[in-house]
C-alpha cells in the first residue's frame, strides 16, 4: 500500500486508485468521503477522550492531587465511563422550551468544529481539503459556532442560560477580530494564505523565528484570543460554574450535553493546530536554517509525531492558563479586545509589513 | 471602574427592562442555601432581596429546653467554621455569670484553638474566594494547610472542625502530649506556605481588577449596618472585640488589629490575608508559655445561672459573635440569643453591590465570608 511515516501521499494515491480500479468515480468519491467523514468522527471521539482524560489529570497534578486513579490502569478509561454515563442519561427537555431550536443547536457546534477540522494538515500528504484561502476559511467557520451558542442560550428558555449565550456570543465575536488579525500578520509573512504552502514555507525556520519580534506578538495575542474564542481559561464565564451554574448548556443533559463537551475540547485543538500550523512550523521538524546536521537529525521524527507533539504543547499551555487565573469580567474582557489587543494587532500588522518589506527576516 | 457606580438607564433610545433572577437556595456561589433576589437590569445589579431561613434550625428555641452544656454543644454548628469561638462564647457568659475564674492554663488553650480555629476558618474562605473568581486551584492549595489544623484538633478534641472543647469552667480535657510540637511545625510549615497564597491570588493582575474599586463600604455605612469583623474592618470600622473587650489571654498577646480605609473588596480580601499573619504571630506568642495548672475547675453537676440577664461578646471569624442568655434561676435558659455577625453583614449586600454586575456580586458575597447556618440559626 505504499505506507511511508514520513510522506502519506503514496498511501493515500495508492487507496484512491486502488477504489477507481474496482468501481465508476462517482462512487469512488462517495466512498472516500465516507471513509474520510468516519476517520475524522473517529479521531474527534478518540482525541476528544484522550483530551478529557489528559485536561483532568493536568489539573489534578497542578492542583497537588492524582487525579483519576480507579477505572483502569491510572484512570485511563475514565472518560469512556464518562461518556458510556452520559450516552445513559435521561435527555430532559424543559417544557416551554423551544424544540426544534434546542435540537439543533448542539449539532450546530459540532458542525462546525468539523468545518474547521478539514483544512487542517496534520502531516505531509494528510490533508483534506487545500483551499488556496485556507487560512480564512478557518476563521471564517469557526464563527458558525456562534449560532450554536447563541440557540442554546435562547432556545433553553432560562434567564441564565441566555445571560451565558449573550455573554458568550459578544466575546466571540470581539475575538475574532483578534484572531484574523494576527493570522493576518502570518500571511503577510507567508505570502499566501493556503495551508500547505504556509507549512512548506517553514522549512528553514518557523514562523515564530523567522519574523522574531512580530511573530512572537503575533502568536502571545492568538493565543489569547484563541482560548477566548473556544469559552475556555480566564476567559470561560459563559459557563462559569460558580455564576451561572452551567450557563447557555444549563438545560443540556446527556449526548447533547456531551456534544457541546466535546466541540470545546475539538475546538481547544484546533486553536492549538491553527497556532501550531501557522507559528509553530505545522508538521515541518525544527531546523535551524542551513546548520545541515541538525535539520538531518530531526527529519528522523515523522512529521506526524511533530505536529501532535506541538499540539500537545500549546494545548498545555492553554490548560495551564486555565487552571492558574481567575475569570476576567465580562466588560474586562471585552475591554482587553477593544482597547489593548486590537490596537495592538494592528501596529503589529504595520511592523510585520515592514519587517517583510525590508527583509529584515531570518 | 468607579464609572459603573453610576447607573444610567437610557429611557430614550432603547426601552430596557429591569428583571428578577432567582440566586436560589442552591448555586455554587452563596456558600449555604441563601436565596437572593436579583433585580437586575441587563448585567447590573439594581437591588439585591436576601431571603434567609432555609436552613433555620430553630437553635435558640432548642436551647429554652437544654442544659447549658448541652447549649455549647449546638453552638458548635452554628457558625462551624468558627466552632471554637461559639462554644468560649456561651462558656465565657456562664463563667461571668456564676463568677468562676477558670485558671490561666485554660485561657491560655482556649486562646490558642480559637486562633487556630480562625486560621482554619481564613484558609477555607480563601480557597472558596479563589474558587469562586475562577481560579480553581486556590481550593486545593488552602485546604491543603487546613487538613494540618484539623488533624491537630483530631488529636487533642477529637473533632475536626465541630469541637465542642470548651465546657463552663474549663476545658473537656488537657491538651495532647503532642500539641505543642505539633502546632509549631504548622506554624513554621504555614508561614512558608503563606507567600503561595500570596504569589497565586493577591498579586494576580486579573484578580486584582475584579476586586478593586468594587463592593465599596463606606465607615458610615459600615457602622449604621452592624458591619463587623474583616468585613467592617476593611471600612476603617474598629471592631476587634479582642482588643475592645479583651477575654481569655488576649490582654497578654501584642498583636495589632489591622485597619484599612479603602472599603472595597480588596481591602478586606487583603485584611483577613494579614489577620491570617497575626493569628501565627498570637498562636506563637502563648504556645511555649502554657502555665501549668488544672485544665478546669470543679463546677456544680448541674449548672444553674441567678436571675438575670448576661451577655458576651466574642471576636468570631466572622466578626462580633454575642450571647445573650436570660435565666430565671432554672437549669435551662429562659432564653437565649445569639448575635450573628453574618447577619448584619450579608444585609450589608445591596449597599455594597447595587450598582455593580453579577459578577461583582459574586466576588463581594465571597469578600463578606458568609456562613449562612450562622445566619439563619
Amino acid at each position: 500500500m505504499g505506507f511511508n511515516i514520513y510522506d502519506f501521499s503514496g498511501m493515500t494515491h495508492n487507496m484512491h486508485l486502488w477504489f477507481l480500479e474496482r468501481m465508476s468515480p462517482t462512487a469512488t468519491t462517495i466512498v472516500e468521503w465516507t471513509v474520510i467523514g468516519v476517520s475524522y468522527m473517529l479521531f474527534v471521539a478518540l482525541f476528544g477522550l484522550f483530551l478529557v482524560y489528559a485536561e483532568r489529570k493536568v489539573c489534578a497534578a497542578f492542583q497537588q492531587r492524582l487525579g483519576p486513579m480507579r477505572v483502569g490502569l491510572w484512570g485511563l478509561l475514565q472518560t469512556i465511563a464518562d461518556f458510556i454515563k452520559l450516552l445513559m442519561k435521561e435527555l430532559i427537555m424543559p417544557k416551554s422550551a423551544d424544540k426544534f431550536l434546542y435540537n439543533l443547536a448542539p449539532f450546530i457546534v459540532m458542525i462546525a468544529t468539523f468545518l474547521a477540522m478539514a483544512v487542517l494538515p496534520f502531516a505531509k500528504g494528510l490533508q483534506t481539503l487545500d483551499f488556496d484561502i485556507g487560512i480564512f476559511y478557518v476563521t471564517a467557520v469557526s464563527s458558525v459556532g456562534v449560532i450554536g451558542i447563541l440557540l442554546a442560550g435562547w432556545s433553553s428558555n432560562n434567564k441564565y442560560s441566555l445571560i451565558g449565550a449573550m455573554r458568550s456570543g459578544a466575546q466571540i465575536l470581539s475575538y475574532e477580530l483578534s484572531v484574523s488579525l494576527s493570522l493576518v500578520t502570518i500571511i503577510i509573512l507567508a505570502g499566501s494564505m493556503q495551508l500547505s504552502v504556509v507549512v512548506e514555507s517553514q522549512r528553514d525556520w518557523w514562523f515564530l523565528f523567522k519574523g522574531h519580534i512580530s511573530s512572537v506578538i503575533a502568536f502571545v495575542i492568538f493565543l489569547i484570543a484563541g482560548t477566548a474564542e473556544t469559552n475556555r481559561g480566564p476567559f470561560d464565564l459563559a459557563e462559569a460554574e460558580s455564576e451561572l451554574t452551567a450557563g447557555f448548556h444549563t438545560e443540556y443533559s446527556g449526548i447533547k450535553f456531551a456534544f457541546f463537551f466535546l466541540a470545546e475540547y475539538i475546538n481547544m485543538f484546533i486553536v492549538a493546530a491553527m497556532a501550531t500550523t501557522v507559528f509553530l512550523g505545522g508538521w515541518m521538524p525544527l531546523h535551524f536554517g542551513q546548520l545541515e546536521s541538525f535539520n538531518h537529525v530531526m527529519d528522523f521524527i515523522p512529521p506526524l509525531v511533530w505536529f501532535f507533539m506541538k499540539v500537545c504543547g500549546v494545548i498545555f499551555l492553554i490548560m495551564w492558563f486555565k487552571w492558574t487565573f481567575p475569570r476576567l469580567r465580562v466588560d474586562q474582557i471585552l475591554t482587553l479586545e477593544w482597547k489593548y489587543l486590537l490596537p495592538i494587532n494592528l501596529v503589529n500588522i504595520l511592523l510585520m509589513c515592514l519587517v517583510v518589506l525590508t527583509k529584515f527576516h531570518l | 471602574m468607579s464609572e459603573t457606580k453610576e447607573i444610567i438607564i437610557s429611557s430614550d433610545k432603547i426601552h430596557t427592562d429591569q428583571y428578577l433572577v432567582n440566586m436560589g437556595p442552591q448555586h455554587p456561589s452563596t456558600h449555604g442555601v441563601l436565596r437572593l433576589l436579583v433585580r437586575l437590569e441587563g448585567e447590573i445589579v439594581h437591588h439585591i432581596q436576601p431571603h434567609v431561613g432555609y436552613i433555620h434550625s430553630g437553635i435558640e428555641k432548642m436551647c429554652e429546653s437544654l442544659s447549658y452544656p448541652q447549649v455549647i454543644h449546638l453552638t458548635d454548628r452554628m457558625d462551624y467554621l468558627s466552632a471554637h469561638m461559639n462554644n468560649e462564647a456561651v462558656c465565657l457568659c456562664v463563667e461571668n455569670a456564676l463568677q468562676v475564674e477558670v485558671p490561666d492554663r485554660v485561657k491560655y488553650i482556649r486562646t490558642i484553638m480559637d486562633e487556630l480555629t480562625r486560621l482554619a476558618s481564613h484558609q477555607l474562605w480563601w480557597c472558596v474566594m479563589g474558587m469562586d473568581l475562577g481560579a480553581l486551584t486556590t481550593f486545593f492549595y488552602g485546604l491543603r494547610d487546613r487538613e494540618h489544623i484539623l488533624d491537630i484538633f483530631e488529636e487533642t478534641c477529637g473533632a475536626r472542625m465541630t469541637l465542642n472543647y470548651s465546657v463552663p469552667g474549663g476545658v473537656m480535657f488537657d491538651i495532647h502530649p503532642n500539641f505543642q510540637k505539633r502546632v509549631k511545625e504548622f506554624i513554621t510549615e504555614f508561614r512558608k506556605k503563606l507567600p503561595e497564597y500570596d504569589e497565586l491570588l493577591t498579586g494576580n493582575v486579573i484578580f486584582q481588577e475584579r476586586t478593586n474599586d468594587i463592593g465599596y463600604l463606606s465607615l458610615e455605612d459600615a457602622i449604621a449596618w452592624g458591619v463587623t469583623g474583616p468585613s467592617g474592618r476593611g471600612s476603617g470600622f474598629s471592631c476587634d472585640v479582642r482588643k475592645h473587650n479583651p477575654y481569655s489571654a488576649y490582654p497578654l498577646v501584642q498583636f495589632e488589629e489591622k485597619l484599612d480605609t479603602k472599603g472595597d473588596s480588596f481591602a478586606r480580601y487583603r485584611l483577613r490575608i494579614e489577620e491570617m499573619h497575626e493569628s501565627l504571630h498570637i498562636i506563637e506568642q502563648l504556645i511555649d508559655n502554657i502555665p501549668e495548672g488544672d485544665y478546669a475547675v470543679k463546677m456544680k453537676g448541674v449548672v444553674k445561672l441567678p436571675e438575670g440577664e448576661f451577655y458576651q461578646r466574642v471576636e468570631s471569624a466572622r466578626g462580633e459573635f454575642g450571647v445573650y442568655i436570660v435565666s430565671d434561676g432554672k437549669k435551662n435558659p429562659y432564653r437565649v440569643k445569639f448575635r450573628s455577625p453574618g447577619f448584619s453583614n450579608l444585609f450589608a449586600l445591596n449597599k455594597m453591590a447595587a450598582g455593580h454586575k453579577i459578577a461583582d456580586l459574586v466576588a463581594i458575597m465571597s469578600t463578606l465570608d458568609l456562613v449562612i447556618p450562622d445566619i439563619d440559626r
